[in-house]
């Protein structure tokens, strides 16, 4: 038992420790661009800013139980973000257009929460959610079907979306199912609709849901025909249809099934924590998820962890930004910096003396292959 | 059947209306196309020479900001004018560096060069957010403001014909005029010149420029970076020769749909020109038709469009663009693709 379990905590390791010290290396060099930045900012020279800003960011993310709450609320839609990132890149897709999925799950969720706002729970909830699921689907399946059929880069055509959904959404808000009685466009109380908290203040029935779904991606993944079939597409495309699959519809599917997770994302954030849907109201999951994904290696599990970590340093943040004037972007500058170590993974090999064989970053040849290859399928 | 008569008759009115707007719609027209198509040249030399580039966006917006953050700590010391300039030549020099990374990262490294890209933008994001936060707003201070346009004497501008044309691509500040120059002078270099060959036979077939002596890595490394250069030069463009001002994610996925520009032009620098202006026409009917709307019952129809779908249009181009293009557009075929020499791998 002993052994086994040694041998389990290794193996762990093994998989997790380039992720880790990427992650290490990434708040090191951001103190020392806090550091840097405190000769331009009007304070003066701080060299321990960092340590306190670090501290806080600590403090915020796990020193209470409300903290510890906000770090679980935060990292749900991350994980359900993530997973959409993940799935993917397993197919050797490279979905950037989270955050418009996001916002319209986000935005279906809530003019069907608010219509519903008055039925039971029972049904308000479940249909909410569906919405949500749906609408983010209906968005991806666009690049989707366009990758597969024309070979229009899912890169592009993800990003344009994001932009034109967001556009389509205020206009909408305003126009279409703006709510009577508030001095800004929004859409109504989702009343019975609203997801039902667990625990504490806060704590929605969206946590267990995304739980669930790393665990059902896991399955699908590792335990399904389906999910093989996927994941061979993105190894190798021309080998999977030589082998008798359909990379056009395993694409179409991929792509649809990366917008549903994204869509529940927006759906359980608007339904367990925003309450209703406004122009401007924040995307930066989209972003996120991109960064979750890559720590997590595309992992299911490795994202449960990858999303906690962000969703940690989502919460924390504020407080950080209010006790040291340290500004909140500074966790974009550690993602952008973890994303960098771990693509050019010979950085914390050297640094940490690791004879790590493998790449930090597993599986996105396709992606970028993809691109010099725009041709239909 | 009332409705599909009407069709062809609007038609006609809307090509009537765009005549008559035609001399206010062509200088906005170039100063909506200058950013893609700066962007797109960007695209165009990096994949030309066999690395895909999506990190344009991130590149613009940086380039943006510290153009922006040159006129305003300068501008009190300097005077507006050489502070301007100034900004100008730190924008083009961090979009270089920023080319350095993506080359280190993309030729040396061999990291996943769409992964690369995304580390440029979502740095871009945090950096500018992070320092606009830190530095510009608690100031309170404006910045260097904008780059004054030539103006040409009205008997040249109200020319029948060639008046507006020539409004067009000279009433222009200097970075929006250097546009025309540089796609002409690239598109003679890629396909005339001894570089042009020499990028070329990177992008298409690395060993075998290697072969007969190219330094593949050496020019890919000089092209990333001269490329960039010029998304810096596009970031310069938004703050102080078009706005004036810098708000965060100001790029508004702009370098996308540059790259989309590029691919629509066939990866040559005419054809990206001519998909940069596309793209700033649809962007500017939006604006001509909430300033000067048609009349009658054209007018009734286009004003009747909500503000937010003339914002969309370009981005549903876009897709559409890429959609029925891209299967005709042959990128180069070791684009994307890390070059590894005989013996190293």
């Amino acid at each position: 038992m002993r052994a086994r379990l040694a041998a389990l905590a290794r193996s762990a390791w093994r998989a997790s420790r380039l992720p880790l010290l990427a992650t290490a290396l990434a708040m090191a060099v951001a103190a020392v661009i806090v550091v840097a930045s405190t000769f331009f900012a009007g304070s003066g020279f701080q060299p321990l800013l960092p340590i306190f800003a670090y501290l806080n960011l600590l403090a915020g993310a796990f020193g209470s139980g409300t903290a510890i709450v906000n770090t679980l609320v935060a990292a749900a839609p991350l994980m359900l973000g993530g997973l959409a990132v993940g799935l993917g890149f397993k197919a050797g897709l490279f979905n950037i257009g989270v955050a418009g999925q996001f916002l319209s799950g986000a935005f279906a969720a809530a003019v069907v929460g608010a219509a519903l706002a008055d039925a039971s729970p029972a049904l308000a909830v479940p249909a909410a959610l569906a919405a949500g699921a749906l609408a983010g689907a209906a968005l991806a399946f666009i690049p989707g079907i366009l990758k597969a059929r024309t070979g229009a880069h899912e890169v592009v055509t993800t990003i344009m979306l994001n932009n034109a959904a967001a556009l389509l959404l205020a206009w909408a808000v305003g126009d279409l199912v703006r709510a009577p009685g508030f001095s800004f466009a929004r859409t109504g109380e989702i009343g019975n609709a609203a997801l039902p908290v667990l625990l504490g203040r806060n704590l929605h029935l969206g946590i267990p849901i995304a739980i669930a779904a790393i665990f059902l991606i896991r399955w699908l993944l590792e335990r399904t025909t389906l999910g093989f079939e996927i994941r061979s597409v993105g190894a190798n495309p021309h080998a999977a249809r030589y082998a008798g699959m359909r990379p056009v519809y395993l694409v179409t599917l991929t792509m649809t099934l990366s917008g549903l997770l994204a869509g529940i994302a927006g759906a359980i954030q608007l339904l367990g924590v925003i309450g209703f849907y406004a122009s401007g109201i924040s995307a930066s999951v989209g972003f996120d998820s991109i960064a979750v994904a890559l720590l997590g290696r595309s992992d299911p599990i490795g994202i449960l962890f990858s999303a906690l970590l962000f969703g940690a340093f989502r919460a924390g943040a504020p407080l950080m930004q209010i006790n040291t004037d340290v500004p909140i972007e500074v966790i974009d500058i550690i993602q952008a910096l973890i994303i960098l170590f771990l693509a050019a993974d010979l950085i914390v090999k050297r640094v940490f003396r690791l004879r790590d064989r493998g790449p930090a970053i597993k599986g996105l040849d396709t992606v970028t292959r993809s691109w010099g290859d725009q041709t239909a399928h | 059947m009332d409705g599909l008569l009407a069709i062809p008759r609007l038609l006609a009115d809307l090509g009537a209306y765009l005549l008559l707007v035609m001399p206010d719609l062509l200088p906005i027209i170039l100063a909506l196309a200058t950013p893609l198509a700066l962007g797109a040249l960007c695209g165009l030399i990096n994949e030309r020479s066999g690395v895909v580039n999506i990190g344009i966006e991130g590149i613009m917006l940086t380039a943006a900001f510290t153009a922006y953050l040159t006129g305003f700590a300068l501008h009190e010391a300097l005077g507006s004018g050489p502070a301007l300039a100034l900004g100008i030549v730190v924008a083009i020099l961090t979009g270089a560096l920023a080319g350095l990374l993506h080359a280190w990262l993309c030729v040396t490294v061999r990291a996943d060069q769409v992964i690369a890209g995304t580390i440029i933008n979502v740095a871009a994001f945090g950096v500018t957010g992070y320092l606009n936060r830190l530095v510009i707003t608690p100031s309170g201070r404006g910045g260097a403001g904008v780059i004054p346009s030539a103006s040409l004497p009205e008997s040249v501008t109200t020319l029948p014909l060639v008046g507006p044309i020539i409004a067009m691509f000279f009433e222009q500040g200097p970075i929006a005029m250097s546009v025309l120059f540089l796609v002409i002078a690239l598109q003679v270099l890629l396909f005339r010149s001894r570089w042009g060959l020499r990028t070329r036979a990177v992008g298409e077939h690395p060993r075998a420029a290697d072969t007969v002596g190219i330094d593949v890595l050496g020019l890919r490394y000089r092209n990333v970076i001269a490329g960039c250069a010029l998304a810096g030069l596009a970031g310069a463009y938004l703050t102080l020769e078009s706005t004036g001002s810098f708000q965060n994610g100001m790029t508004g996925g702009r370098g996308f749909i540059a790259l989309a520009a590029m691919i629509f032009g066939r990866y040559t620098p005419v054809g990206a020109f001519g998909g940069a202006l596309l793209f700033g026409a649809i962007t500017a009917l939006g604006i001509v038709v909430s300033v000067r709307p048609p009349t009658g019952e054209l007018g009734s129809l286009m004003t009747g469009i909500p503000s937010f779908w003339y914002a969309a249009l370009p981005y549903l181009v876009t897709v559409v663009i890429l959609a029925g293009v891209v299967g005709r557009s042959r990128p180069p075929a070791a684009d994307g693709i890390p070059y590894v020499k005989e013996g190293r791998a």
